[in-house]
């Protein structure tokens, strides 16, 4: 291809979530955060004083901590922690059926497909609505193995015994400034326990919307894998394209108990004013395998990398990342793996597109520590480029001590071949679609990883940023 | 020794602990005193910061390091500034000092001097190429203490069109305890010329020493180098060696920096590409042993379409040695069709050694093909049990398998001379030297 030809610009097709309600929010903590925000929060949801104490902890360790800007994107810097609303909400149950759900919400929810999505094949859905839950129901017979599928506020008030037990516990407070934030403001989220042996056949799965301008939104979930079991965990997030920055910042918790399987999708696509950082952990003890599928489209900044602690033997940690940066966007994701134990295996895949004046960043973290044995590590990233202002970055440290571990990295920078480009023309398809095809082939092998209808979502989205490709 | 080095006019020079031998311009003592201000203007390196990650601060103590005085049995050491046979040229410093030069071997208009000589009888030379490049790696703070301490060094100018085709040996030797030198190399290759270099790094005593170095490299159009760093500091010498390498259009840069020595040494890379097809060529190999740690910072930087780089760092850990290595591709915007890769192999050897890999990528252009890899492994039990069976012991195999690994890397060496007393000196170091 030539450096003369410029590529025009591709338009990102978000139609399907850009839409929005005027809402009359019952409960609102107003514009910026101080230890009175956190006293509204705590008094609406009722919380227990450890509860209290905890998110105070949180807020100084917040005010604390300095930005990241040493390595990370300088836009952050355009986030103004005064402007945002950090609580909304319409009261506080959950309505456990579609007709209860309030008409606007309602409405909201129905543009998504959520009531027919869970109709089709889930075993339970909960969908967000600003800072709570609007609507959570689970199957009767997902319900009667044990499983508790319920928002985060629910599930500290009715199984206090295995949510502070877990919580806060795999991402400690003071992680990073966005977790503590989150730590401090948090509402909202999933609260999963699967009993010990109990196999969820369908998945789970979360919707998170955001409705106001201006607005932040912060869940939290926890999810608990016991000895034997196993859940699959989707999430998609969505929010009207407004005139000012939004933040999402939310914190993502997973324990796999013995023998356990945890595997958590998520498609991120909200508009594209959205700064998305998420702090997401998983902890995989003795044989037990947490596996993060993540796909990001949308948001401004997104800045997340899943991580998979390994602390029992023969643990398995596992990142499937695709991601895909149009103009203004800048995808900065990565995965962490942390070894603690012999005998434990992790792999990264990641692939991503830059189209336009888009950045994708890959930032990886591969620990293996001394006197373990058998550990391994895989880590492949691959970046596509496509347009001559597109941009990609591979930070990745690798880390190893002692011998008996073997640990291999792989990246490789690339452009969509001209020769296939040619012979799919050739063939008598117009450039754009060959593009679509070529980029579809790409992503290809990771898109299955998908449960089948996200596979065939990814497979739409990538077909519609490359309309209109060619002038 | 060769027969060139024996009838060299040897230059000895008068024993002098305040001024160096022939004395810098006074504007370049302007220059130092400002690099001294800036010296302790800059924060010392904190791990917070990116260039310094994963590295053992403690290591980079520069307190009890005093200034190198004039050395001991001068005669001595130039006796011992010997690798290669035959050589064009061959220079001998020592804490600082010019010890010998002998430049008979080369071709009319090379130069090979003093740089405090240079300074004063080729100016315009030295204030166009002496320290040029900016310090991108993180190691800004130690190349001013290098440029305000800096008494001289080695200056190598190639004229357009002119090959030397016999090596060039240039020896930086450090005497004495706690004695701090300061080594410098510049190199200059003009249009469509052609040099080997061959760089030492030596001490002449097992004492605890700082050594503080600055080489850099200009590649004119066309022009082909092959630089070659042998450190072979003592195992209790703090070592800095920082690179650039600016390679224009056409040209070629091969360089190898091979570690033998050194207590912590940290090394910094910087090549930039500056015309269309410009190649540079990075190659490292680290045998580590002790406690020994090697702290290497890289960075190809793309500034023009059509180049190619490439670079092949490889380690082997033993006891509780310790390496790092982080690597950039840097990829301008309208620097189309660049070819990068870069790569890094640890082969761990005990389990108390760690091994630090951070090889990144930024790409501003589209049209290019970058990749890099880095792996981590230790010796395969196959490759020992062929060995066993054939009635070598396993820790002869061992070591065998380890001289196999940097041995691959000086195959990509030009020159069968110099392929050889690397070879030789790899097999040394690690205890296989074939009996003669």
């Amino acid at each position: 291809m030539s450096n003369t030809v410029e590529k025009p610009d591709i338009a990102i097709d978000r139609s399907i979530g850009d839409f929005r309600y005027d809402v009359n929010y019952e409960f609102d903590a107003g514009i910026g955060l101080s230890e009175r925000t956190i006293d509204y929060i705590s008094d609406v949801k009722g919380d227990p004083d450890w509860i209290r104490q905890f998110r105070k902890d949180a807020y100084r360790k917040f005010l604390e901590k300095p930005m990241p800007t040493n390595w990370a994107s300088k836009d952050l810097e355009n986030i103004v922690f005064e402007n945002i609303r950090y609580y909304l909400s319409q009261g506080q149950q959950p309505k456990r059926s579609w007709d209860e759900v309030p008409e606007e919400v309602k409405r909201t929810f129905e543009r998504l497909g959520i009531p027919e999505q869970e109709r089709k094949f889930l075993a339970g859905v909960e969908a967000q609505f600003d800072s709570e839950a609007a609507y959570s129901n689970i199957k009767a017979a997902v319900g009667q193995q044990g499983v508790i599928f319920v928002g985060s506020t629910e599930g500290l008030q009715k199984h206090p015994e295995i949510f502070r037990k877990w919580f806060g516990k795999v991402i400690p407070t003071g992680d990073n400034k966005f977790s503590a934030l989150n730590s401090a403001v948090f509402s909202g989220g999933s609260f999963i326990y699967i009993p010990p042996g109990v196999k969820v056949k369908h998945p789970l799965q979360a919707y998170f919307r955001i409705n106001a301008e201006n607005f932040g939104q912060f869940e939290r979930t926890l999810i608990i894998a016991d000895e034997g079991s196993e859940v699959t965990y989707m999430e998609g997030c969505t929010a009207p394209k407004f005139e000012t920055a939004t933040l999402h910042s939310a914190v993502v918790e997973l324990v796999a108990l013995k023998g356990a399987k945890i595997q958590y999708i998520t498609v991120q696509n909200w508009s594209a004013n959205v700064f998305n950082l998420v702090t997401k952990r998983g902890l995989a003890m003795e044989d037990a395998e947490v596996k993060w599928i993540d796909c990001n489209i949308g948001s401004r900044l997104t800045m997340k990398y899943p991580g998979v602690v390994m602390k029992g033997r023969r643990a398995r940690g596992e990142v499937i990342s695709i991601a895909l940066a149009g103009d203004g966007q800048h995808q900065d994701t990565g995965a962490k793996m942390i070894h603690a134990a012999d005998d434990t295996a992790s792999n990264i895949v990641s692939k991503s597109i830059s189209l336009g004046t888009g950045r994708s960043t890959y930032r990886g973290l591969v620990h293996i520590p001394k006197h373990l044995k058998g550990c391994k590590n895989n880590t492949e990233c691959d970046a596509l480029l496509i347009n001559s202002h597109s941009r990609t970055d591979t930070y990745p440290a690798i880390s190893v001590r002692g011998q008996g571990n073997a640990c291999q990295h792989e990246a490789s920078v690339s452009q969509i071949s001209e020769e296939q480009i040619f012979y799919m023309q050739q063939r008598g398809l117009s450039e754009a679609a060959a593009m679509s095809l070529a980029v579809n082939g790409f992503v290809n092998d990771l898109v299955q990883q998908f449960p089948m209808e996200y596979s065939v979502e990814l497979k739409r989205l990538i077909e519609l940023e490359m309309e209109g490709s060619v002038g | 020794m060769s027969a060139a080095l024996e009838n060299a006019p040897v230059q000895i020079l008068p024993e002098s602990h305040q001024s160096p031998p022939v004395g810098w311009p006074s504007w370049f003592r302007e220059l130092q005193c400002a690099a001294q201000e800036e010296f302790e203007r800059c924060p010392a390196p904190s791990r917070k910061n990116e260039a310094w990650r994963y590295s053992d601060l403690a290591a980079l103590d520069l307190s009890s390091f005093l200034p190198a005085t004039f050395p001991d049995g001068p005669e001595s050491l130039i006796a011992a500034s010997c690798g290669l046979g035959d050589v064009a040229a061959r220079m001998v410093l020592a804490n600082n000092r010019l010890l010998a030069l002998d430049t008979k071997g080369l071709p009319e208009g090379v130069l090979l001097k003093p740089l405090d000589v240079a300074a004063r009888e080729d100016e315009a030379l030295f204030r166009e190429f002496f320290m040029a490049q900016p310090v991108e790696l993180g190691s800004h703070r130690f190349a001013e203490l290098h440029r305000s301490r800096l008494e001289s060094g080695a200056l190598l100018y190639v004229p357009p069109g002119l090959e030397v085709d016999l090596p060039i040996e240039i020896f930086h030797w450090v005497q004495g305890a706690h004695a701090s030198v300061y080594p410098h190399t510049l190199i200059i290759c003009g249009e469509r010329s052609k040099v080997t270099v061959v760089d030492s790094f030596r001490s002449a005593d097992g004492k605890p020493a700082f050594a503080c170095g600055v080489n850099d490299l200009h590649l004119g159009a066309g022009a082909r180098l092959n630089y070659i760093a042998v450190q072979e500091w003592s195992d209790k010498t703090l070592a800095f060696h920082i690179n650039s390498t600016t390679v224009a259009k056409d040209a070629t840069s091969t360089a190898l920096c091979a570690n033998f020595g050194g207590a912590f040494v940290r090394g910094e890379s910087y090549s930039r590409m500056i015309g269309e097809g410009a190649r540079s060529e990075m190659f490292s190999l680290s045998p580590l042993d002790g406690s020994r740690q090697v702290d290497q910072r890289t960075l190809q930087d793309h500034a023009a379409p059509n180049a190619s780089s490439d670079l092949l760092y490889l380690n082997a850990l033993d006891d509780t040695s310790r390496s790092i290595f982080a690597g950039l591709i840097k990829v301008q915007e309208g620097a189309h069709r660049t070819d990068a890769y870069q790569k890094v192999r640890n082969l761990i050897l005990s389990d108390t050694s760690e091994a630090n890999s951070m090889p990144g990528l930024e790409i501003l252009a589209d049209d290019v093909r970058c990749t890099h890899g880095a792996t981590s492994g230790e010796i395969n039990e196959e490759e020992l049990f062929y060995f066993e069976a054939r009635g070598i012991p396993r820790s002869l195999g061992r070591k065998l398998i380890v001289n196999g690994f940097f041995q691959t890397l000086l195959e990509r060496i030009e020159g069968c001379a110099l392929r050889t007393y690397l070879s030789r000196l790899v097999s040394a170091k690690l205890g296989v030297s074939p009996s003669e």
